[in-house]
């Protein structure tokens, strides 16, 4: 047997294991791909699941009777001053000529939100002329009347006798379900089925704001400063071992951190987005200063070379040609800082940003919470109602960091360089 | 034996008749490593000088020294004397911006801006203030794409990706580039190494025209095209300028044993 057919018979002996062991490895990777495409799978299902029912809210048809006799005295004042929670009972009552009992008038009058003697007055205060008249018009219904309503069975809170009249309202045509604007346009409250995420969006909206307008322009002087400039010594070596240990500290590290200097030692207001702001600015830029040093890396030193032999300065190649070049990869670098931010809660609850709030705010200095701060908020209601609010607010959330991310990946797909 | 050859001064006249540029007793360093010995030699106005050599030998190392681009390389030191008509270009009397207007260079790979045809060439014109308004920089945009041949083949297509042209195209855009600014000097490192035949015969002749108006240094891998566009040829070995005279003389009657080791194909 000569050496080369010797080997033949080796190579084919030892084939069918190698084939074996590929075979193996490639379905162990496709086992786990599979594993945590599931796991995705779970997660979106039961969150959209619990989710989209919050965006629809029940709501009652009734004719609320407005007797002049409630409007005594003069103009506006008569106006505000109305009792509007009586007259809604009252209409309401009316529906039920069987309630009789103290206990069941107290119960049907518990099927409608505790918010809809409002939506009446703003109903009357919009337009004086209803006043002495009557008003049809579709009410919120109560929390465990909508989750009854749309769940069908269960009902966890209603009685008996309280399912009964909502039979009877379903029946009469009276009942129906329509989408809730309010939970984008209403601010938080106490009652579920007002509880609504402006006042939280516009917290977030103010909070990124000030994270961007401080991490961006810092980071990207920073990135190039260090890419560019600075001289390999030690404590440049230093400087970056810093940013990248930064980059990995908890982020309820950086909430303590921006709790004893921007509130105790710099005395700034806390619950406001400034503070919220600037403690996910530290948070933020490790993260765009990382990206920001990787994609000025990434423009070729040909380029530098072309300006620079041209008779460019350092400065003027860094920003005629190589930061121009870079930016789609520092964007991309500060979306997806940025969409870390909007999922960030544990630094702005030490900063105060929990806070039951029902005004929006309207600038950086009001006190203000974000939205997984409201998801947090909400997550920790006893009450029933909350459970798909809370899951609406995370479909909201997520919406958001999934279309910034989608947005980080357009943009390098679509300003892929070329040379 | 090898101490004694490196030991040996250059070879031949490192003089030419009408200098432009002067180098004299160049020691470059990078980190603690010598990269070139002592290169004292001068580039002519109206002439290329090819600078040949195995890879390695310094003489890209030694033309960079030509523009200050080693400046860039940290860790690079170099001492000795570089002058331009007359000027210490690394005393303080001639800035570096100044310096690389004056001494253009061309790079081995083509290296236009990611940007459109006419911003390429009127890059320079306009980082350096030569030009006022469109009319301007259209002239000259227009003048430095005529003098390297490439105007009839882009003048539809100014506005369009300077990196959408081929290799030789590109290569020529580069030095269309390096010419607006009027230097004095163009340096070319290797410029057609990575160009075909027909691409390289087009530079070379373009080489050729240049040198009525320009002093150009030329580093090259092949010893064909130093003897085809240049006047004088400067040979070097591991850090050494070894000879250096008329190109004619330096192919047929080489002075120095090594020179005629690599030129006829020993070594290299």
């Amino acid at each position: 047997m000569n050496d080369a057919s010797q080997t033949v018979s080796v190579v084919r002996a030892g084939l069918h294991k190698r084939r074996a062991a590929e075979r193996r490895f490639r379905l162990a990777g496709a086992a786990a791909v599979a594993v945590a495409a599931l796991f995705i799978a779970f997660l979106f299902t039961v969150i959209v699941k619990n989710g989209l029912p919050g965006l629809w809210q029940t709501r009652i048809l009734l004719t609320v009777e407005l007797p002049a006799a409630e409007f005594q005295g003069r103009g506006e004042a008569a106006l505000k001053g109305a009792n509007y929670r009586k007259m809604v009972r009252q209409s309401l009552l009316g529906l039920f000529p069987d309630a009789t009992t103290r206990g069941e008038r107290r119960a049907a009058a518990k099927l409608l939100s505790e918010g809809a003697p409002y939506q009446v007055r703003r109903a009357v205060l919009a337009d004086p002329d209803l006043a002495g008249g009557a008003l049809t018009l579709w009410l919120p219904a109560a929390s465990s009347v909508d989750i009854f309503h749309k769940s069908g069975a269960g009902g966890g809170k209603l009685s008996d006798w309280q399912k009964q009249k909502v039979a009877q309202l379903q029946a009469a045509g009276r009942l129906r379900t329509v989408f809730h604007r309010g939970f984008f346009l209403n601010n938080d409250s106490r009652s579920p089925e007002l509880a609504g995420i402006r006042g939280a969006l516009a917290g977030t909206f103010y909070t990124l704001l000030v994270t961007l307008m401080l991490s961006f322009p810092v980071g990207v002087a920073a990135a190039c400063y260090l890419e560019e400039f600075a001289p390999r010594n030690r404590w440049t070596d230093l400087a970056e071992i810093s940013i990248n240990n930064l980059a990995a500290v908890p982020s309820v590290v950086f909430g303590l951190l921006g709790l004893a200097v921007f509130i105790n030692f710099f005395g700034l207001p806390r619950s406001v987005p400034l503070v919220g702001g600037l403690v996910l600015s530290l948070m933020t830029l490790p993260t765009i200063i990382i990206a920001a040093r990787a994609a000025l890396r990434s423009v070729p030193l040909s380029i530098r070379q072309a300006a620079l032999g041209m008779g460019a300065s350092k400065m003027q190649t860094l920003f005629h040609h190589v930061l121009p070049l870079s930016l789609p990869g520092i964007l991309t670098g500060t979306i997806i800082g940025m969409a870390q931010a909007l999922g960030e809660s544990a630094p702005l609850l030490m900063t105060g940003m929990v806070a039951f709030l029902v005004n929006t705010p309207g600038g950086v200095l009001d006190p203000a919470t974000v939205l997984p701060v409201q998801v947090f908020l909400w997550a920790d209601s006893p009450e029933r109602g909350f459970v798909e609010k809370t899951s609406a607010a995370i479909l909201v959330l997520i919406g958001f960091l999934v279309a910034m991310n989608l947005l980080a990946v357009i943009i390098r797909a679509k300003f892929q360089k070329r040379w | 034996m090898v101490k004694a050859e490196h030991n040996t001064p250059t070879a031949g006249d490192i003089t030419a008749a009408n200098p432009h540029m002067r180098a004299r007793g160049v020691n470059v360093y990078y980190g603690g490593k010598q990269a070139i010995f002592s290169v004292s030699v001068d580039i002519g106005r109206n002439e290329v000088l090819a600078m040949i050599g195995p890879s390695g030998c310094g003489k890209s190392t030694f033309l960079r020294c030509l523009n200050r681009m080693n400046d860039t390389i940290p860790n690079c030191r170099m001492d000795g004397e570089v002058t331009l008509d007359g000027d210490d270009i690394y005393g303080g009397k001639l800035d570096v911006v100044e310096l690389r207007a004056r001494v253009g260079m061309v790079f081995q790979k083509p290296n236009p801006f990611p940007k459109s045809i006419y911003d390429n060439v009127a890059y320079g014109p306009r980082l350096h203030g030569l030009v006022q308004g469109r009319a301007q920089t259209d002239e000259i945009v227009q003048k430095s794409l005529h003098r390297t041949g490439l105007w009839a083949e882009v003048k539809d297509d100014l506005g369009k990706a300077a990196t959408g042209l081929s290799g030789g195209q590109q290569q020529r855009l580069c030095i269309a580039r390096a010419i607006a600014v009027s230097p004095e000097v163009i340096l070319m490192d290797e410029p057609c190494s990575s160009l075909d035949p027909i691409a390289t015969a087009r530079i070379e002749e373009l080489i050729d025209e240049l040198r009525r108006h320009y002093a150009i240094v030329i580093v090259t891998h092949s010893m064909q095209q130093a003897a085809r566009v240049s006047q004088r040829t400067a040979y070097f070995h591991l850090g050494r300028l070894i000879e250096v005279g008329p190109t004619p003389e330096i192919f047929t009657r080489p002075q120095h044993e090594l020179t005629e080791n690599y030129l006829t194909g020993r070594f290299g």
